[in-house]
């Protein structure tokens, strides 16, 4: 058969198409395999789950060993949308304890992006979160049968005690600002919120592991990259051990039912906290679960704002509490010394200036002054320094000294407790005054009640506290704090060491001399415990709203003290009437473990009185 | 009788074109573990076991090959005279199939026995071909003599694409609109190719910069109205071998050009398109009046070329937008890059990029692709399983799997070229043109450079029918092949 030579030339046409068509095509091969680098970090972010760890948090004991704060495990029902299935609705409602409506209505709220802006049909969507342990073993026998729903486990906290609830604080997820603050956290981590959860949350939290899981196009993990070669463990949690004893905790914060305020107890000797109560209170396990967010709203919509620790938030007028700190300045000062002595003519009158006091024996010396809480002796005494030109030059100047004593005391600046939230207190300065009063047109009497601790001077109960431990201490302190040992961690040096105030030693044996007297013959006899050597200072305290506070500071024993306490109850009178009383059992209770026969009428009282009935910040 | 038999068998085997087999075999062992690294899962299950993908697939190989020894014990000659036949019944076959194929994927083209089911449109593909190649080795038939030559090309080729259209599986009834390659081989005018290449170009240019205006017309326009031009210069002097006027026309759309783009600077009020149109009109035209002299044929299909050419581009806006269903257009434009869909229509050829495109250039090892294995890539075992090739042997695996394939079809042509018959020659066109278009179709798909059709790659994808398809359209060239000698 003849051939057309003509035709057969074609095949080169045919032959080279292929050609052309296969080397487009490698071109094509070799752009996208070798020169774009791009498509290999897309099929990482494909495939690869870089799932957190999550380690169990620490858990937190009182100085007695005892747990406060444990760890429960929840469980969150979860579902991936695209993967479920038809299922028995009903039977699933009935499983969880909701009702047809709740189910419809969490459904549409989960994917409205609005609520939800996380929302996809392929990645894992929160139906419900922590499933009590009961409802988590009935779901999880029939899990089978709700195709696409699975169970997380999560990590809630757990209080043996109800109370500390300041002192502990709970747990939060976390919010946008705490994730762009800290790039530890991911969204839904756990972070502290107030308390030790939140100044030790570093130490609590432990460290995410990582576990890389290959994951598939319908979002479904098919296992561990390469059996978890490249994976990092979890590392748990430090346990905490608190300086609190929690039962003394409890049985301050029994007493405190039904008042407004604070109470603080410090081992002197360390600067450990042993109770810090603020008043109201309420149960830290309301701050747990799928209840915290509504619990949290009605805690902080109560009027008594309970989430307000006023034991280092609350900034007081420190009263008559205040009395040693002046006596420890004039003494330093040389102002006074111990056989130095003021008339009290019921109060202080100096010119038509009068600030009033109380019936006792003048002209008195400093010990018994502090003993019957003169006002006028350390009236006197204040404006002995303020105005002593020959030493100080101007008032201003000498209330610099005098002002800078009291910072060394602790005052008008934040301690540094390791908790968040503390108030500095208010201690005015010169340029305060001279900016009220003008340069040079204030003296002594123009402020004459800061030397009783009223005016402008502001105090927390912590700091009262403190003052007292220092006292106590006969003329150090350590910074108060609630943690008493971190597991694996040293303290910081800064919780440990002794700071010493600019006054001389030997004048606190003095203070606490008077304040021996007051308990034993004094405005303190209330505290005057059988077998126990108590010393302490009562305080009233003048407030705009309402009925004076009542405060007490005192420690014991007095010649090795281990408890120093400080008592504030708002708008409840006379220190003696409740500050004393209260102060008093917290000693004995934390001293001998329990209150004597002869004071359980005492107990009786202060557990029954309400003092909130006269809280002038209520108003009808 | 007995005596020739045997060495008709024996000649079969000392004839047979091993290289050809030997490709094959290559192709088919590589298919095997492609379908088994595609398949496989964290079971870590066998690629023999049966109940997997790569198990059934090697049933279906040994099968292929049971059938492949069949065609090659079968006469030559016996293909040639039941070439019709054969094609009436799959075209019968066809037919039924639209009427009792249950309803896939919206495609009615399975026929299910049992647990079993085939493809008709896939061994539609050799009776076309021998039918084909019987109507071209009929007695002194020439394509280009009579008119009607063409007419029953095209009704043999066409029937069959109407029936599978009618079954709504377009990918399969496109790949036989790759025996126009035959045609062409078989005397059909270039100037179809030619036509058809400028066609697609015209389209895409159309269609991907029709959103861009250039002259206060689309940009997409102003291109196909240059390449209109350009053309029509290339077929005076190429096609018609008019220099003169070649360099007359070419001046004058010089001219014209450059007076639209400075009326459009002079921001003159004249609107491009007419000029243009105007331009290429009165360039026609001037080919018509010069064709009134010499060579009328030539000058006046160049002629003919341009004016259809812009009535072609009026056109696209309007096939594209009314003829083409909307999942359709959606395809072209993301294969365009004119959209961005991630999650629908772009999204398998998007996944099959980063599975390919991950795999660099050694690839991450048999077994060890993450994209594949975790069925990110859909139709990852049939359709889309050159990833799996992409991915984990890289570039590679790639040029490897695409040379192999075009040696295979260059083997075809060489094959088809040395062949004493024209049924024989016929026929292995057709084997190249579909192996062709399956090759250009299916990886051009992978790779993003064509609209997602789904059809399969040739011995790789999974599926018995595609796979006993490719190997009896195969085997009977070698059958037709060995038995050359038998001529002399």
């Amino acid at each position: 058969m003849r051939k057309d030579y003509n035709l057969e030339k074609r095949k080169y046409v045919i032959g080279g198409i292929v050609v052309v068509i296969v080397v487009i095509y490698l071109i094509q091969l070799f752009s996208l395999q070798v020169l774009d680098s791009r498509y290999k970090e897309y099929a990482d972010s494909n495939a690869f789950l870089r799932k957190a760890v999550y380690p169990s948090r620490g858990i937190i004991y009182d100085r007695e060993g005892r747990v406060v704060v444990f760890n429960q495990p929840a469980y969150d029902v979860m579902l991936i949308p695209r993967d479920v299935q038809p299922f028995d609705t009903i039977d699933f409602c009935n499983t969880l304890g909701i009702t047809r409506e709740q189910f419809d209505k969490r459904m549409v709220d989960m994917k409205d992006r609005r609520l939800n802006p996380g929302y996809s049909s392929y990645t894992p969507q929160v139906f419900m979160t922590h499933l009590s342990p009961e409802d988590y073993g009935k779901l999880q026998e029939k899990m089978y049968r709700f195709p696409g729903f699975f169970i997380q486990k999560r990590i809630l906290r757990q209080y043996n005690y109800n109370c500390a609830a300041n002192v502990l604080g709970n747990i939060r997820e976390v919010s946008k600002t705490d994730i762009d603050r800290d790039p530890y956290y991911r969204s839904g981590d756990y972070t502290g919120d107030l308390g030790v959860e939140k100044s030790y949350e570093r130490y609590l939290r432990g460290e995410k592991g990582v576990e890389i899981l290959i994951r598939d196009a319908r979002g479904q993990i098919q296992g561990r990259y390469e059996d978890g070669a490249h994976d990092r463990g979890a590392v748990s949690g430090r346990n905490l051990k608190l300086s609190l004893d929690i039962e003394l905790q409890q049985y301050a914060e029994s007493l405190m039912v039904n008042k407004i305020g604070a109470v603080v107890a410090i081992e002197p000797k360390t600067g450990e906290i042993l109770a810090m109560v603020s008043a109201p209170s309420y149960d830290p396990s309301l701050l747990v679960g799928r209840q915290r967010g509504a619990n949290y709203r009605m805690l902080t919509n109560d009027f008594y704002k309970p989430l307000f620790d006023r034991a280092l938030m609350g900034a007081y007028p420190p009263g008559s509490t205040f009395k040693p700190t002046q006596g420890l300045i004039f003494l330093e000062e040389g102002i006074i010394n111990t056989a130095t002595t003021y008339p009290c003519y019921h109060g202080y009158i100096n010119g038509r200036l009068k600030v009033g006091c109380h019936g006792h024996g003048s002209p008195l010396p400093l010990k018994p002054a502090l003993a019957t809480s003169c006002n006028a002796y350390f009236c006197w005494g204040f404006k002995a320094m303020i105005d002593r030109r020959s030493k100080y030059g101007t008032p201003a100047k000498a209330f610099e000294v005098w002002k800078n004593h009291l910072v060394s005391l602790g005052y008008g600046y934040k301690l540094g407790v390791d908790l968040p939230g503390e108030s500095r207190g208010f201690i005015p300065n010169a340029k305060f005054y001279d900016k009220f009063y003008g340069e040079n047109r204030w003296s002594a009497n123009t402020i004459i009640s800061v030397a009783i601790g009223q005016g402008e001077v502001l105090a927390t109960p912590l700091q009262i506290a403190n003052l007292c431990a220092t006292i106590a201490n006969r003329g150090w302190f350590i910074t108060p704090h609630v943690v008493k040992e971190i597991q694996d961690t040293v303290m910081p040096a800064e919780l440990l060491e002794r700071r010493y105030p600019t006054i001389e030693q030997s004048y606190f044996a003095d203070i606490a001399e008077g304040m021996r007297g007051a308990v034993l013959g004094g405005t303190c006899r209330g505290a005057n415990l059988p077998g126990i050597e108590v010393a302490g200072k009562t305080g009233t305290a003048q407030n705009p709203h309402g009925r004076d506070h009542s405060a007490f500071i005192g420690f014991a024993p007095y010649d090795d003290p281990q408890i120093a306490v400080c008592v504030y109850v708002e708008n409840a009178g006379f220190g003696a009437t409740y500050g004393v009383p209260i102060g008093s059992l917290v000693i004995e209770k934390y001293l001998n473990g329990e209150i004597s026969e002869g004071r359980k009428y005492i107990e009786n009282n202060m557990l029954e009185a309400n003092t909130i009935l006269y809280s002038g910040v209520k108003k009808h | 009788m007995e005596s020739r038999s045997i060495n008709r068998e024996a000649s079969t085997f000392r004839y047979l074109d091993w290289p050809t087999v030997v490709i094959y075999l290559l192709l088919v062992i590589a298919g095997v573990f492609s379908v088994y690294a595609a398949s496989y899962d964290f079971d870590h299950a066998s690629i023999f076991d049966y109940s997997e993908f790569s198990g059934k697939q090697i049933r279906w190989i040994g099968l292929a090959l049971g059938l492949a020894l069949v065609v090659l014990l079968i006469d030559a000659r016996m293909y040639e005279t039941y070439a019709y036949p054969i094609y009436v019944g799959m075209l019968f076959v066809l037919l039924i199939t639209i009427f009792v194929a249950p309803d896939i994927k919206g495609s009615r083209s399975w026929l299910v026995f049992g647990s079993m089911s085939m493809q008709p449109a896939e061994f539609g593909k050799f009776a076309t071909a021998l039918a084909l190649a019987k109507l071209f080795s009929g007695y002194n038939f020439k394509l280009n003599a009579k008119r009607s030559n063409y007419y029953r090309a095209f009704a043999i080729i066409f029937i069959p694409i109407l029936l599978i259209l009618a079954q709504r599986e377009t990918g399969s009834a496109l790949a036989y609109l790759a025996l126009f390659f035959v045609l062409y081989r078989e005397g059909m005018s270039g100037l179809v190719l030619l036509a058809a290449l400028c066609a697609v170009v015209f389209f895409v240019v159309a269609i991907k910069y029709g959103q861009d205006t250039f002259l206060d017309i689309p940009l997409g326009e102003a291109i196909v109205f240059g390449l209109i031009e350009l053309i029509t210069v290339c077929m005076l002097v190429a096609y018609c071998k008019k220099g003169v006027e070649a360099r007359n026309v070419f001046l004058w759309f010089l001219a014209t050009s450059a007076i639209a783009v400075a009326a459009h600077m002079l921001e003159w009020p004249l609107p491009a398109t007419p000029y243009f149109l105007t331009a290429i009109g009165v360039g026609a035209i001037y080919i018509v009046l010069v064709s009134l002299h010499t060579d009328r044929r030539k000058l006046l299909i160049t002629a003919g070329a341009a004016v259809g050419a812009v009535f072609f581009l009026f056109s696209v806006n309007y096939a594209f937008n009314t003829v083409l269903q909307p999942h359709q257009q959606q395809r072209i434009k993301v294969t365009l890059g004119l959209e961005e869909d991630l999650l629908n229509a772009g999204y398998n050829v998007n996944q099959s990029k980063i599975a390919i495109g991950s795999g660099g250039f050694f690839g991450k090892g048999f077994l060890n692709g993450t994209q594949t294995k975790l069925k990110y890539v859909p139709e990852q075992h049939t359709d889309f399983i050159f990833c799996t090739i992409g991915e984990e042997e890289g570039f590679i695996g790639s040029v490897a799997v695409l040379s192999l394939f075009l040696i295979l079809i260059l083997r075809i042509i060489h094959l088809a070229e040395r062949q004493p018959t024209t049924f024989a020659r016929v026929y292995a066109y057709c084997c190249a043109s579909y192996f062709t278009f399956h090759l250009a179709i299916n990886i051009g798909m992978v790779i993003g450079l064509c609209p997602v059709i789904g059809i399969p790659l040739p011995f790789f994808s999974y599926g018995g029918s595609s796979l006993w398809s490719f190997t009896f359209l195969l085997f009977i060239l070698l059958r037709l092949d060995a038995a050359r000698r038998e001529h002399h």
